[in-house]
C-alpha cells in the first residue's frame, strides 16, 4: 500500500466541531500525502484549521470522516490499546513552552515522563542515562536536569519540548508553531537544532507555522490553507515564486520584507476571514477575491494537480483575469 | 537643511527596577533622537529595555519597583522628567499617545467604540459630549471604519478590527508623537498588512512622529526612516533605515539580521548569535554584549564602548567594529 515511500496520507479528512451558533468547519475535506523523511509545512492565519489538522492527524482529536494512513493503516480504525502502541511512533511538540511543560516537575523530571509512561526502561541507571544523551541531543547542558522550567527561557523550554517528543525515538512529528513564542535570535537557534535532528534521525515533519519565512527555511513542500481547506500545495520554492491560487498570492504579498526598497506590489485584502461556522458555498475565498467569478460563489474548487506536484483549489488558477465586482 | 529639529531628544537615560532579585537594569545610558515628521523603528529582543523606554518617555514607570536613576527626556525642548504629574497627564494621550500591543486588552469592553474614543477627546479639548461623539465618529472613518459600527462594543470587531479603534483613540488628539508598541504583533499578515497600510497613510497626512517598537526588521525597513538597535538597555547602533540595512557595523545588528531565514535564498545553517541574552540584574562588565560576540577583544570586557559617529547620522557602540570599517569599506553580508 506505502506507495513510493508515503509515511502518511490523509484521505478527505474532516473534523467539525458543535458550537452553539452551528457547525464549525475547522477541517474540510482535505487530502494529501507526506513522503517519509520530508517536510510538509503547513501554513494559514489563525483560525484556518492547520492546528486541528496537526492534532486529528495523529489522533488527538477524533477526526468527523475521513482516513489517515500512517506506513499504510488507518490509525483513525485503531483500538485504543494499538494507538497506544503508534503514539510512540508519532510525536507533537506544541506552541507554548510556558504552559506546556508541568511546572512541578524538574528537568530530567519532564523529559523522564514518556520514558515511564511506556516503560521503556527496567532499571534507572539506563533511564538516566537516556535522559542525559537526551538533554545532550537537544543541547540543555547536564547542570540544567534539576532545575525547574520557570528557571529557563523560553528557548531552553521548547528545547525540553523538544527532548519529550524524542525520547521515544519517533519517526513522525508534528511541529504545531514550535517557535512562534520565541525571540529571532532563539527561533533561530532552534531551527537549526530541528534540522540537525531531521538529518541525523531522519524524522518526518509536519511545521506549523504562521510565519511564512521561517516555513520556507524548513520546509520541502508548503500546504497552504484557509478556512478549513489547502488552497495550495507545492514545493517550498515554486510557491514562492510562482504562487497560483489568489490567497496565496495575497499572503506572500503582505510579509514585511527586511531589505530596504524591496518595491513589490502588495496586495491588500479587503475584510477578514469570514468565519468558519456554516461557511458558504463555492470557494471559501471567494467574498475577498480579487479575481471572483459567478462559478466560484456556486462551486466548491477541488484541489486538483494542475502540473506534477502543484495542487491548486482555484477554478481559474492560471486564467485569473479581475472580474468586474 | 542638516538643522534637523528634534521633537524628542533622550540623553544618557536610565531607569531601573528594584526587585528581591536585585536591581534590574532596565535602561541604561540611552540616548535616542526623533526628528519632526520622522518615523523611528525601535528593534531589540524580549527584555532589551524597548517598552521601559516607551513608558518612560510616558512617565508611566510604576514606581516602585521602578525608579528614574537619571537623564533627560527633551520633549519640545522641555524636560518631561522634571513636569509635575497634573502637566503630564495633559500631554499624554494629548501632545503623545501610545499604542499597546494587544487590542484585545486595551479597550474597554463594556463601552462603546464611540464613546472610548470620545472619552479622550473631551479629557483634551474644550467640547461638549456631543461634539465629542461626532469627533469620534470622524476618527472612526479616518481609520476605515463605518460609522453605523460606532455604537458596537469591542467583542463585536475582529482583531484588525480592534487595533484600528486603539489607533483612532491614539490619532484622537492629533498628537505630535505616537509610540507604538508592537501594533502588529497580535494580528495575522494579512490583516497586518492592512493596518500598516494604514499606519503609513496617517503619517503621511498628518505628519505624526512615531516610534515603532518592534522585532520585525521586515516592517522597519517598510514604514521607518530611523532604526535604533537595542541591546540589554543600551541602544548599539542608530542610523537611517537604508544606512543600517545595508552598512550595519554592531555585531548585535549583525546577528539579528543573520537569524532571519531570507525568502529570497536558501540557507542551509541560520548564522545564531550564541548563547542567551544576559540576566539585566548581572549585566557583563564593559560592553554587555562581548560574552556573545565574536569580534571581542580583551578591552571589550572592561570598557564599555562610548556611543560614536561612524559616519554622519549613523552611531555605533562598539569601538571594535567601527575602527574596522573605516579601514575597508568591505562587510560580510
Amino acid at each position: 500500500m506505502t506507495k513510493n515511500g508515503t509515511l502518511v496520507e490523509v484521505k478527505n479528512l474532516k473534523k467539525y466541531f458543535n458550537t452553539k451558533r452551528g457547525l464549525l468547519h475547522a477541517v474540510d475535506d482535505v487530502s494529501f500525502r507526506i513522503t517519509k523523511g520530508e517536510t510538509l509545512g503547513l501554513v494559514g492565519e489563525s483560525g484556518c484549521g492547520k492546528s486541528t489538522l496537526g492534532r486529528v492527524m495523529i489522533r488527538l482529536l477524533d477526526a468527523t470522516a475521513g482516513e489517515v494512513h500512517f506506513d499504510g493503516e488507518d490509525i483513525l480504525k485503531y483500538s485504543p490499546g494499538k494507538m497506544k502502541e503508534l503514539r510512540k511512533r508519532v510525536q507533537i511538540v506544541f506552541q507554548d513552552p510556558y504552559s506546556c511543560l508541568n511546572p512541578r516537575l524538574t528537568v530530567s523530571e519532564l523529559i523522564a515522563e514518556p520514558l515511564i509512561v511506556n516503560k521503556v526502561f527496567r532499571d534507572k541507571a539506563s533511564m538516566n542515562a537516556r535522559i542525559r544523551e537526551l538533554m545532550e541531543t537537544v543541547g540543555l547542558a547536564e547542570r540544567l536536569e534539576t532545575v525547574y522550567p520557570h528557571e529557563l527561557d523560553g528557548g531552553r523550554r521548547q528545547r525540553i519540548g523538544i527532548a519529550r517528543s524524542l525520547a521515544l525515538k519517533p519517526e513522525f512529528i508534528v511541529l504545531d508553531e514550535p517557535v512562534s513564542a520565541l525571540d529571532v535570535c532563539i527561533q533561530a537557534q532552534i531551527l537549526n537544532l530541528l534540522d540537525h535532528l531531521k538529518k541525523e534521525f531522519g524524522y518526518t515533519y509536519v511545521f506549523i507555522s504562521h510565519n511564512l519565512s521561517v516555513v520556507k527555511h524548513v520546509s520541502d513542500r508548503i500546504a497552504v490553507m484557509y478556512l478549513g481547506k489547502i488552497v495550495e500545495l507545492s514545493d517550498y520554492k515554486v510557491i514562492f515564486t510562482d504562487p497560483l491560487h489568489p490567497y496565496t498570492q495575497a499572503l506572500l504579498s503582505a510579509i514585511p520584507i527586511a531589505k530596504v526598497g524591496s518595491k513589490r506590489d502588495r496586495i491588500i485584502l479587503e475584510g477578514d476571514v469570514p468565519s468558519p461556522i456554516e461557511p458558504p458555498e463555492g470557494c471559501r475565498f471567494a467574498g475577498r477575491c480579487l479575481y471572483r467569478q459567478d462559478r466560484c460563489t456556486t462551486e466548491t474548487p477541488e484541489l486538483r494537480e494542475i502540473a506534477p506536484d502543484r495542487f491548486v483549489a482555484c477554478h481559474f488558477a492560471r486564467n485569473l483575469k479581475r472580474g468586474g465586482k | 537643511m542638516n538643522e534637523r529639529k528634534l521633537l524628542l531628544d533622550i540623553q544618557d537615560l536610565t531607569i531601573h527596577y528594584e526587585t528581591e532579585a536585585g536591581r534590574v537594569r532596565a535602561v541604561e545610558h540611552l540616548y535616542l533622537e526623533l526628528g519632526y515628521g520622522e518615523t523611528l523603528g525601535f528593534v531589540g529582543e524580549t527584555g532589551a529595555g524597548k517598552t521601559t523606554t516607551a513608558l518612560g518617555v510616558m512617565q508611566l514607570i510604576p514606581s516602585p519597583p521602578g525608579a528614574f536613576k537619571g537623564g533627560k527626556v527633551l520633549f519640545e525642548g522641555e524636560d518631561l522628567l522634571a513636569k509635575s504629574e497634573a502637566e503630564m497627564r495633559s500631554i499624554r494621550g494629548g501632545k503623545i499617545a501610545m499604542i499597546f500591543q494587544d487590542p484585545m486588552t486595551s479597550l474597554n469592553p463594556v463601552i462603546t467604540v464611540d464613546k472610548q474614543i470620545a472619552e479622550m477627546i473631551a479629557l483634551h479639548r474644550d467640547v461638549n459630549e456631543k461634539e465629542a461623539l461626532e469627533q469620534a465618529v470622524q476618527m472612526l472613518d479616518i481609520v476605515g471604519i463605518r460609522p453605523e459600527r460606532a455604537k458596537d462594543y469591542p467583542h463585536q470587531f475582529s482583531g484588525g478590527m480592534k487595533q484600528r479603534v486603539v489607533i483612532a483613540i491614539a490619532l484622537a488628539c492629533d498628537p505630535a508623537l505616537l509610540i507604538a508598541d508592537e501594533p502588529t504583533t497580535a494580528l495575522d499578515v494579512t490583516i497586518q498588512a492592512q493596518v500598516l497600510e494604514l499606519m503609513k497613510e496617517l503619517k503621511r497626512k498628518y505628519n505624526t512622529s512615531m516610534i515603532m517598537i518592534t522585532h520585525d526588521l521586515g516592517i522597519v525597513a517598510e514604514i521607518c526612516d530611523r532604526v535604533a538597535i537595542m541591546y540589554a538597555g543600551r541602544v548599539v547602533e542608530y542610523a537611517d533605515t537604508k544606512t543600517l540595512f545595508e552598512r550595519h557595523v554592531h555585531p548585535y545588528t549583525e546577528g539579528l539580521f543573520n537569524s532571519i531565514p531570507d525568502l529570497g535564498e536558501d540557507q542551509e545553517d541560520l548564522k545564531t548569535i550564541m548563547g542567551l541574552m544576559p540576566d539585566p540584574t548581572n549585566l557583563p562588565t564593559g560592553c554587555s554584549f562581548h560574552p556573545r560576540c565574536p569580534y571581542a577583544v580583551e578591552t571589550c570586557s572592561r570598557e564599555t564602548p562610548a556611543f560614536v559617529e561612524v559616519e554622519p547620522g549613523h552611531k555605533v557602540a562598539c569601538p571594535v567594529r567601527a575602527a574596522a570599517g573605516k579601514n575597508g569599506k568591505e562587510r560580510a553580508s
